[in-house]
């Protein structure tokens, strides 16, 4: 029993890891902070002085924060919706009981395990290549003229690419979801007269609510922060066709050495992250409780 | 409403046969009872009538009509599952009118039956809550329930108490033979406690490795057990079988006699053993008495009062009319 004097240990005990983890989130985001209200650049060393809310406001009005706001709602939203929906179609497959399962299995997680800029650089050079790429190839076999995908549609292949690696992981959760359903409820559903659509939508689906919960909370965290797809195929571009939030802090603080201007729109994507939280776990986080 | 017959009916799962052929017929209104050691077939054997299993070679009957290949939900009989296998996420109301929004009727019509199973089982106050918050008698009869309010041909019971503590499956027991007497509808059910089978069934079915060893009455199958199986199953505690030179003095392989029907004595009877563990019961003592003779250990019933020491010396004597002869094949002599 948790005594005041084993309590009080136990707090000793716990503090250097918490005074750390602390430390390892507070300190940056202070400096962060601090530096957004800074006029710091990178070109005019010892310069720095006080400028109030100016880069916020230049941020603010950049009419390619719009933009950035825009294509990361894309992204995170098609995302979420292709991974589900495909999660939910392929965990469903790969519960039946086939021939050679293990492997195919083990088959359908591998993209997980792909490092993102290297799937990117696959998907950019060998797939989606309008000279060499195999779609291009594909195209052509059937008398097509080729499709530059990044040029003609930056937008949906990066949502693409993400999601090709992101379906495992949705796939993986949604399978032991499903493999934990109980079976006899869907023999009593199937004595009751549902059909395998009927079965799917009143007994499949809902027992799946927690775990599409799990996902879509998860990937949401990552998929604000998608970087890496977008430097190694379009650069952001064409245009702002490609950039999102984290792009368009990469390309203020580091391709136009803005540091003070880069630290401001991270503030404001640390504010808008956690105003998608809020909205998130009010809306599905319900699902959670048991 | 409610006649089911199995013609020649087997199962095999690849290699493995679970039931060879079968011949069974259950008459409307009747509570059959399927009972058997576990891993006996009894289960399957009601998957194959509710259709959840494919049988591999016979035909099903239900009603007179063929009923071999018809889906489960064609067939017009309900299940309750030994698990209730409630839809966690709707509510009680919803649980028992799923398989009526499933048939398409309409709401008023659902919310009258709906109303009449929670009124005929007890659950009117409870009809808003989740399966979560219930009890697991309140499961078993929301179970119940659902199938209830699709006034189905007949009902299936697998193993419906096992998940119940001892004193509720008592009561369950109670309330199901008195919902069969309500309903009159043909009743299969399914369970590996002969107590169940005998204070329920109108007909008991006893299964073993998928064969049907005997079918009859509750006092048909204690009273003249067609083999030695039958004749250690059916009854508590079990029946005692004697084999060696004391059965061949009455002519027979075996010799079975129940506890119940042998008197006991202290100074002089048919047979001398000693005692070894009493079983206390208030109404009964069950002795277990060793070095007989006769086998490892012979049971038998005695008064709630009787006062007998680890070690002491027995007689007992069998009821010459309730001693039971089977023959080297384990069936009964006549």
């Amino acid at each position: 029993m948790a005594t005041q004097h084993s309590r009080l240990a136990a707090r000793v005990m716990i503090s250097p890891a918490v005074i750390l983890l602390l430390g390892w989130m507070l300190i940056p985001l202070c400096l962060t902070i601090y530096f957004s209200f800074l006029r710091y650049n990178l070109l005019m060393p010892g310069m720095e002085e006080f400028t109030g809310w100016t880069n916020y406001r230049y941020f603010l009005t950049d009419p390619a924060f719009f933009a950035a706001i825009a294509n990361t709602l894309a992204l995170v939203l098609g995302v979420l919706f292709i991974t589900i929906v495909g999660g939910v179609l392929l965990a469903l497959l790969l519960d039946q009981p086939m021939w050679g399962q293990g492997i195919v299995r083990i088959l359908v997680i591998a993209p997980f395990f792909v490092m993102p800029t290297v799937s990117a650089l696959v998907w950019k050079n060998m797939f989606m290549n309008p000279v060499n790429g195999l779609f291009a190839q594909l195209f052509k076999a059937v008398g097509l003229q080729p499709f530059d995908f990044l040029s003609q549609a930056p937008l949906m292949s990066i949502i693409g690419i993400v999601s090709w690696q992101w379906l495992p992981f949705a796939t993986l959760i949604l399978l032991t979801a499903i493999q934990s359903l109980d079976s006899e409820q869907l023999e009593a559903a199937e004595m009751d007269g549902a059909g395998p659509l009927s079965r799917f939508f009143y007994i499949i689906l809902p027992h799946l609510g927690r775990a599409i919960t799990v996902v879509i909370l998860i990937q949401t965290i990552f998929l604000l922060s998608i970087f890496a797809e977008i430097l190694v195929t379009t650069n952001g571009g064409p245009g702002t066709a490609t950039t999102n939030l984290t792009y368009l802090v990469y390309v203020q603080s580091l391709l136009q050495f803005d540091v003070g201007g880069g630290s401001a729109g991270g503030v404001i994507a640390i504010i808008l992250a956690n105003i998608v939280a809020i909205f998130l776990m009010r809306m599905i986080g319900k699902n959670l409780d048991a | 409403m409610g006649r089911i017959s199995l013609n020649q009916v087997t199962k095999s799962f690849g290699d493995v046969n679970v039931i060879p052929p079968l011949d069974l017929d259950i008459n409307e209104g009747e509570f059959v009872v399927f009972v058997g050691p576990s891993g006996c077939g009894k289960s399957t054997l009601l998957r194959l009538i509710a259709g959840l299993e494919d049988v591999t070679s016979g035909e099903i009957r239900i009603d007179g009509q063929d009923a071999t290949m018809v889906p489960p939900a064609k067939r017009g009989l309900a299940m309750v599952f030994q698990s209730y296998a409630l839809y966690p996420h709707m509510s009680v109301a919803k649980n028992i009118a799923f398989p009526l929004r499933m048939a398409g009727m309409n709401k008023a019509e659902q919310d009258k039956r709906v109303a009449h199973a929670a009124k005929v089982l007890n659950l009117a106050d409870y009809l808003d809550r989740r399966p979560g918050q219930l009890s697991g008698g309140q499961r078993q009869r929301v179970a119940i329930g659902r199938a209830i309010v699709r006034e189905p041909a007949a009902f299936l019971f697998d193993e419906p108490l096992s998940n119940l503590d001892a004193a509720l499956r008592v009561n369950m027991r109670l309330e199901i033979s008195e919902l069969h007497n309500t309903l009159k509808t043909t009743m299969i059910y399914v369970t590996h406690d002969q107590v169940e089978a005998m204070t329920m069934a109108d007909k008991i079915v006893v299964l073993q490795a998928g064969r049907i060893e005997q079918v009859g009455s509750p006092m048909e199958l204690y009273r003249t057990p067609r083999n030695t199986f039958v004749a250690g199953f059916i009854g508590s505690p079990k029946m005692n079988l004697i084999e060696g030179p004391e059965a061949a003095r009455h002519d027979a392989h075996t010799i079975g006699i129940r506890p119940e029907h042998l008197a006991i004595s202290t100074t002089e009877g048919a047979w001398k053993g000693v005692v070894g563990v009493s079983e206390h019961l208030g109404s009964d003592t069950f002795l277990h008495v060793h070095q007989t003779g006769l086998a490892e250990t012979i049971t038998l019933r005695a008064p709630g009062e009787l006062e007998l020491r680890h070690g002491d010396t027995v007689y007992m004597t069998p009821e010459a009319d309730k001693l039971h002869r089977f023959g080297p094949d384990g069936l009964r002599l006549a």
